[in-house]
């Protein structure tokens, strides 16, 4: 038999949902991303008008919501090496609150450079 | 509210869950649910339990959506308006009704290298392991595991990966691997090592927030992950 | 043959026939992806900082390349960032494509190698493309 969501209905399986979420996202925008930096091979009049669509509202939603997943994948990643490979003590819902509070922080940051 | 609805599950494989009408009681546990719908209602139920008082861990089952031993669970601790569902263990081939089978479980254990190597004979002088030393913590710290398969049915990895031996396995590996008077530990290194070992664990630490006995697997698995690791760099798996 | 492996096979036997890489292996990637990940952890947070201090007045090229092109440090920084980044990325969607899509053996290793090469000669292209 299957468990179902009920069975993982706990704060470090959620952790454990957003890091390979954001992960799995992150590794299908890097194409898009070297790409688009690669137009500065023909110089930096193609590279402007390439970031020219960056200005749209969508685009720039979408920007805040990968510096989410960037910094969400970074705290949640440090918090892994810590549980992995430090002396095992009773901090994991400490370093889940740490790393949901870093990724708060650089999303708000950013979100205020934005606009 | 006099009576429990409680939905059982009926068959093997394939089934569907049955519903009963049993007489709540007070301090009643999940096992006295199930036992009175044996022996009351349909005396073809199929159940597991031996103790009754969380010492044997035969009873583990499905309550609510969640692995749990049906002995040392009140339905007052997870009944939800008046309905109780209970299921068999998740990730093992069901028997029969609420009886899992558990022959792989124990398998990997034996595959993890569970057994102790001895290095000693009843001639030498016995061996001295200090309380508070190290390894004596480590082992201490997952040594009162009793097979139940909560851990095992509740993690996400091995229902993804079948081949993994599980959170139960890899903590007895571990506490072996601490055992100062143990021959075996880098065949039990070699073991537990690589995708369908420790390596595979991703730390969803499903196993810890089960484990009845308050025993983290996750614990363990990450002490195997660093200590397969030194074998490795050192050339001894 | 010593008495446990009479009773129980030789040990290390937990995996299927069909898998194509050694346990050794798995350690090692399991290995190379913690230690990309101490990379990037730096990398990350110097990236995040930089992005977050570049997007004020809205991207220009103008502004980025005055940044990059030349610097030797700049450079540097963003070729360890690609590297690490296509060691850590494929062997993380390794587990994804094993665990959730059920490929295994050979095919697995080929996509993930794939994977790694895009990425790499995509990224490391970019990096040339903004410091050249």
């Amino acid at each position: 038999m299957k468990s179902d969501w009920r069975a993982r209905a706990h704060p470090a399986w959620w952790a454990f949902a957003v890091h390979r979420i954001s992960g799995l996202l992150l590794t299908l925008f890097l194409p898009l991303h070297f790409l688009t930096l690669g137009v500065a091979l023909n110089g930096e009049a193609a590279l402007q008008s390439a970031l020219v669509w960056t200005e749209q509202p969508l685009i720039k939603a979408g920007e805040v919501v990968l510096v989410l997943l960037l910094a969400a994948h970074m705290a949640g990643g440090i918090r892994l090496l810590m549980l992995e490979f430090l002396p095992w003590r009773n901090w994991q819902k400490s370093l889940l609150a740490l790393a949901a509070g870093l990724t708060v922080v650089a999303g708000g940051a950013f979100l205020m450079n934005l606009v | 509210m006099n009576t429990l609805r409680v939905k059982i599950w009926r068959g093997r494989e394939q089934g569907a869950l049955q519903e009963f009408e049993v007489p709540r009681r007070e301090s009643q546990t999940v096992l006295d649910v199930v036992t009175h719908v044996q022996r009351a209602l349909d005396p073809t139920l199929a159940y597991r339990f031996a103790c009754r008082v969380g010492m044997c861990g035969s009873c583990a089952m499905s309550v609510n959506g969640r692995a749990r031993w049906t002995c040392r669970t009140h339905v007052d601790q997870v009944i939800e308006g008046d309905t109780l569902e209970i299921a068999p263990l998740t990730n093992l081939p069901v028997i029969k009704d609420l009886v899992a089978d558990m022959s792989e479980f124990f398998d990997k254990w034996a595959r993890a290298r569970g057994q102790f190597q001895p290095t000693a004979t009843r001639k030498d002088e016995f061996a001295r392991v200090r309380p508070d030393s190290s390894e004596r913590e480590q082992v201490d710290a997952g040594i009162e595991c009793i097979g139940c398969g909560v851990c095992y049915a509740s993690c996400d990895v091995v229902t993804w990966n079948p081949d993994y031996l599980g959170p139960a396995a890899l903590n007895r590996a571990w506490t072996l691997v601490n055992d100062v008077r143990d021959g075996a530990r880098d065949e039990r290194l070699g073991a537990v090592a690589g995708d369908a070992g420790c390596q595979a664990c991703h730390t969803h630490m499903s196993c810890t927030e089960r484990c009845p006995k308050k025993i983290s697997p996750t614990a363990a698995i990450a002490g195997l992950k660093r200590a397969t690791l030194g074998a490795l760099l050192a050339g001894r798996i | 043959m010593r008495l446990a492996e009479r009773e129980f096979g030789a040990p290390a036997c937990g995996r299927s026939a069909s898998t194509v890489m050694s346990a050794r292996s798995q350690v090692r990637l399991w290995a190379a992806q913690r230690a990309s990940a101490v990379v990037l952890a730096l990398c990350v947070l110097v990236h995040l900082m930089t992005l977050i201090y570049a997007v004020r007045g809205g991207l220009s090229a103008a502004e980025i390349l005055a940044r990059t092109r030349g610097s030797v440090t700049w450079g540097a920084f963003y070729s360890i960032f690609v590297i690490a980044v296509a060691v850590h990325a494929p062997i993380g969607l390794r587990a994804i494509l094993h665990e959730w899509l059920a490929m295994r053996g050979a095919r697995l290793n080929a996509v993930v190698a794939i994977v790694a090469l895009v990425l790499m000669v995509l990224g490391l292209r970019a990096v040339w493309a903004v410091v050249a």
